[in-house]
């Protein structure tokens, strides 16, 4: 009898490689969007998981196939036999011409159907009355302005848990793309332009919002939280808002559109009437000013 | 004097870029000083740089984006150590102005100056000897298409060290490219070296249409044309009818920076939407002019390698077709977030993925060429199954990307850059390697070192699957693309693993210009003497290797696919079929300087244009006026090739193959 024989050096990192890529794995799907929280992400990640596995339904086998019959019929192997003539075949032809098509005609219907279900100036099928907010994209900072509230905030968004939110969106300067990725769909804000977006957090939480289209050298940084609140805890901090913080109107907000980082977070206690319409209709002299050398 | 070209311009104060190019310099230094010290300029001038044999120019085209590779590469290597290390309250060692040049450059370079010489190269080299012919159908212009796109070249990498390169990303999309958000030079380098080499590209697209379109061996119908040619066919096309758009997109641009219009400006009723539909109605054909020819090479690979015919031939060539009509109709695909409303992205969503059916025909049909064969494993076969387990992956995700709602949240994160570079390596650079290797010889005559070939192999197929698969995971994690640092400590662990790939990538490259080394050292003993050194199917296989100037000294007669295969099943070898000749005088192109010179014209004025040195513009535009009419009254196009001679030629050559 011999002792229990140590595991080999292959063994070990053969071991530590899958523990480190099992539980990189697993973060992933408790971040980004494997783990929406809000019924526009979660439609979304259904939509992700079932194209993939009606796509890997197809790809696993040709994969395999490829690699059986590249081994099978390679020179050395007397036994396989050579069709050195063998170039048509029409019922072959008609499956694998069939099968790709039928996969696309399911994916097309789930393309069709999501699309329309989806899509972003949609509203949510919800019975609260939905909360409007105003975002503007800057140089390289996030503004959000509440409408019927009469307040904004500067790179940090606050909404209340379970109440949908209907976005309007423009930028002052260049594009960008508003993502919050635990939330759903993206729309980009452009110059002169209006976009709308439709979204709820099912709970409170923070989740990291960020620009996915890139804006120039501050554009790394142009991260902002959203704070989903219990609904008492938002009117809380509306009211707040309201009491503290300056007032946003044309000649603050010429402060705002010079190109700055992204750099904590401001609220303002008042906004003048239609700003965001000006912004996003370009009467507004501020908007678009040259970013310099 | 010089516009706006001051010593400023040159980044004294950044020693990585200036150590850089001091290097670059001086090899380049060393290198033309050997030349010169060789007296090896007569030999270039007369063989490769007025040359218009389609051999030369497709070798020069390769050696060209084989060169811009290390250069695209470099800042891949950039990129993936800047992401590994900047991540919470680091910041890297790049800082954004320099690193956002980088991701722009990077881009660039790898689709225009790497991707399109390499595709074009290939089709260059290899059409005529496919089709039975002695060259393209028009010489000059093939040499003038390349040149130019030399001249684009050069006008990016002077960018490196004389003013920027755009900030913008790879596609510069407005109003960010525009001169209110970028007035430095970095878009007009981007704009004028685009122009340029994309006048070359469009040149070589309507030479290589023309090619097989009107220039066949006698028999040869389109439907006895090897499918290599299909696919150049299609990727032809596509550059005839989409590179025009680009040409016109960035002329649009251009007058914007220039001369103030506002096509694409925020103000007085510009706009930037129109820039990003018309750049991706160029963008997405591109995608299919470089991935087409490498279906090409795959199809001949297999069939080869396999010993039998391509299984579903009309298949193959009716699924061709079908993505080269239908890659036309998909490009909005590219900004589904842009908020086109459900109909639209439904349409094109759907139009996207029908797209994958004739790609997944293809699949099948290699598959099944597969099946039943006598299947040999050289590097090229390697290279094609890699190709096969690899791709499948890069479509799955690029059809799971058309899918609107889907797109929705991976648009533009990492997960993209992981599709895409999925089907860029796994697709055309794969397709890339398989077809030098396997055609090397044809092109030198001898073949190249088997063992290193599947090292090269081996490091680039786990290096992209190290380097990219992370990459799905973190876009799923939220992470977007040209991040120049980002907080969450989360993604370290996976850049770093996604540059260990990358390393093992360049551990690939570097094993390749080391077999390229050792091949050319081991020439003796890797002789290719009969001029079909892996009993190949197709016409370029029945001449010798290297072929000569006229490459056929009979057109061959074509009956059927595969012609060069039915000859030898019909039995006699080639010198017993030549030796039984006669021979008839054959004209072949003169050399003819007129791309080098126009080249030399463009880079003139281009780099005028960028730096606002209108006499230097001036004298550019007019050196290629007068260069251009210089060829238009040349009247001595072409030299002869006696009988005699092409008949001694053969008897050489059966003689050499009889000696085997």
């Amino acid at each position: 009898m011999h002792a229990a024989r140590a595991p080999s050096a292959s063994a070990i990192w053969l071991r530590a490689i899958s523990i480190t890529s099992a539980a990189v794995l697993m973060a992933s799907c408790e971040e980004g969007v494997l783990d929406p929280h809000g019924p526009v992400g979660k439609a979304e990640r259904v939509i992700l998981y079932d194209s993939t596995a009606i796509m890997l339904a197809v790809i696993i086998p040709v994969i395999v196939l490829t690699l059986v019959f590249a081994w099978w019929f390679r020179a050395r192997n007397k036994r396989a036999r050579y069709r050195p003539d063998w170039e048509y075949s029409g019922r072959i032809e008609m499956i694998i011409w069939s099968i790709p098509a039928l996969i696309i005609l399911f994916l097309g219907g789930i393309a069709w159907t999501g699309s329309h279900d989806l899509d972003p100036p949609l509203p949510l099928a919800d019975s609260t009355a939905p909360l409007d907010i105003e975002v503007i994209s800057l140089d390289w900072r996030w503004l959000f302005i509440y409408p019927h509230e009469g307040i904004a905030s500067l790179n940090r968004l606050v909404v209340p848990a379970g109440v949908p939110i209907r976005f309007r969106l423009t930028s002052t300067t260049v594009m960008n793309s508003f993502f919050v990725p635990q939330l759903g769909s993206q729309i980009y804000t452009m110059p002169n332009m209006v976009t709308r977006l439709n979204l709820e957090a099912d709970q409170p939480g923070t989740y990291e919002g960020l620009s996915a289209q890139f804006s120039g050298d501050g554009f790394s940084d142009m991260r902002f939280d959203l704070v989903s609140t219990e609904a008492e805890a938002f009117k809380d901090w509306v009211n707040t808002t309201k009491t503290q913080g300056g007032v946003l109107d044309s000649t603050t907000f010429e402060e705002l559109v010079k190109p700055a980082k992204a750099d904590g977070a401001q609220t303002f206690s008042q906004v003048s009437e239609g700003l965001f319409d000006k912004i996003s209709s370009g009467h507004m002299a501020a908007v678009s000013p040259q970013r310099g050398q | 004097m010089f516009g706006r070209l001051t010593w400023a311009a040159i980044p004294f104060d950044q020693p990585v870029v200036m150590i850089a190019s001091g290097t670059v310099g001086f090899v380049i230094f060393c290198i033309l000083a050997l030349v010169t010290v060789k007296g090896w300029w007569p030999y270039l001038w007369r063989e490769w740089i007025t040359s218009v044999d389609h051999k030369r120019i497709g070798v020069m085209y390769i050696g060209l984006a084989l060169l811009m590779l290390v250069r695209g590469f470099s800042d891949a290597m950039l990129m993936r150590s800047q992401q590994a290390l900047a991540a919470g309250h680091a910041q890297g060692y790049l800082p954004p102005e320099h690193y956002d040049q980088i991701f722009s450059a990077h881009g660039t370079i790898m689709i225009f100056f790497v991707a399109m010489p390499f595709v074009i190269g290939l089709m260059n080299f290899v059409l005529p000897l496919q089709l039975g012919v002695r060259d393209v159908a028009f010489p000059v212009l093939n040499s003038v298409g390349f040149w130019l796109s030399a001249a684009g070249v050069l006008l990016v990498n002077v960018s490196l060290v004389v003013g920027e390169f755009a900030r913008t990303g790879w596609l510069a999309y407005p109003p960010l490219s525009e001169v209110a958000y970028s007035p430095g030079v970095g878009v007009d380098y981007y704009l004028w070296s685009l122009q340029i080499s994309g006048l070359g590209t469009l040149l070589s697209g309507i030479n290589l249409t023309t090619t097989i379109l009107k220039l066949r061996a006698p028999g040869m119908g389109y439907r006895q044309m090897p499918i290599f040619c299909w696919t150049a066919l299609a990727s032809n096309l596509l550059i005839v009818a989409a590179f025009p758009i680009l040409t016109a997109t960035f002329a649009m641009l251009l007058l914007d920076r220039y001369c103030g219009f506002h096509f694409f400006t925020n103000d007085l009723g510009g706009n930037p939407m129109m820039y990003i539909n018309l750049i991706w109605c160029w963008g997405h054909p591109e995608v299919y002019i470089l991935i087409l020819p490498a279906f090409g090479v795959f199809s001949e690979v297999v069939a080869t390698f396999s010993g039998k015919p391509l299984f579903g031939r009309r298949s193959m060539v009716m699924a061709t077709m079908a993505i080269c009509v239908l890659s036309f109709v998909v490009w909005l695909h590219h900004f589904f977030t842009m908020g086109a409303g459900a109909n639209v992205n439904a349409f094109f969503g759907i139009a996207t993925m029908i797209i994958a059916v004739p790609t997944g025909v293809k699949i099948f049909n290699w598959l099944f060429t597969l099946y039943g064969g006598r299947i040999r494993f050289t590097v090229p076969i390697y290279w094609a199954v890699g190709f096969m387990v690899t791709f499948v992956i890069g479509g799955m995700t690029g059809v799971l990307m058309a899918i609107p709602p889907a797109d929705f949240v991976l648009h533009n994160s990492l997960f993209l850059i992981a599709h895409f570079h999925n089907v860029a390596i796994g697709g055309v650079v794969f397709g890339v390697m398989a077809g030098i290797t396997y055609w090397f010889p044809k092109a030198f005559g001898f073949t190249l070192n088997e063992r290193l070939g599947k090292a090269v192999f081996w490091c680039w197929f786990f290096g992209f699957y190290l380097a990219f698969m992370p990459l799905y995971v973190l876009g799923l994690m939220g992470a977007t693309r040209r991040m120049q640092h980002y907080s969450n400590m989360h993604w370290q662990p996976l850049m770093l693993v996604a540059l260990a790939g990358a390393v093992l990538i360049f551990l690939g490259i570097a094993l390749t210009v080391v077999q390229i080394a050792v091949s050319i050292r081991h020439r003796e003993r890797n002789r290719d003497v009969t001029g079909d050194p892996w009993n190949g199917r197709t016409l370029e296989w029945s001449t010798p290797s290297p072929p000569p100037a006229w490459n056929f000294s009979h057109l061959p007669p074509v009956e059927r696919a595969d012609a060069f295969w039915a000859m030898k099943q019909q039995g006699g070898t080639a010198q017993d079929r030549n030796l039984k000749r006669t021979y008839e005088t054959i004209h072949v192109p003169r050399n003819n300087p007129t791309g080098f010179f126009l080249a030399f014209c463009a880079v003139l004025l281009g780099f005028s244009l960028i730096w606002r040195i209108w006499w230097g513009a001036e004298l550019g535009l007019l050196g290629a006026i007068v260069v251009g009419l210089m060829q238009a009254w040349r009247t001595d196009g072409e030299i002869e090739v006696p009988a005699e001679k092409v008949a001694a030629f053969e008897r050489l050559r059966g003689l050499k193959e009889s000696a085997v």
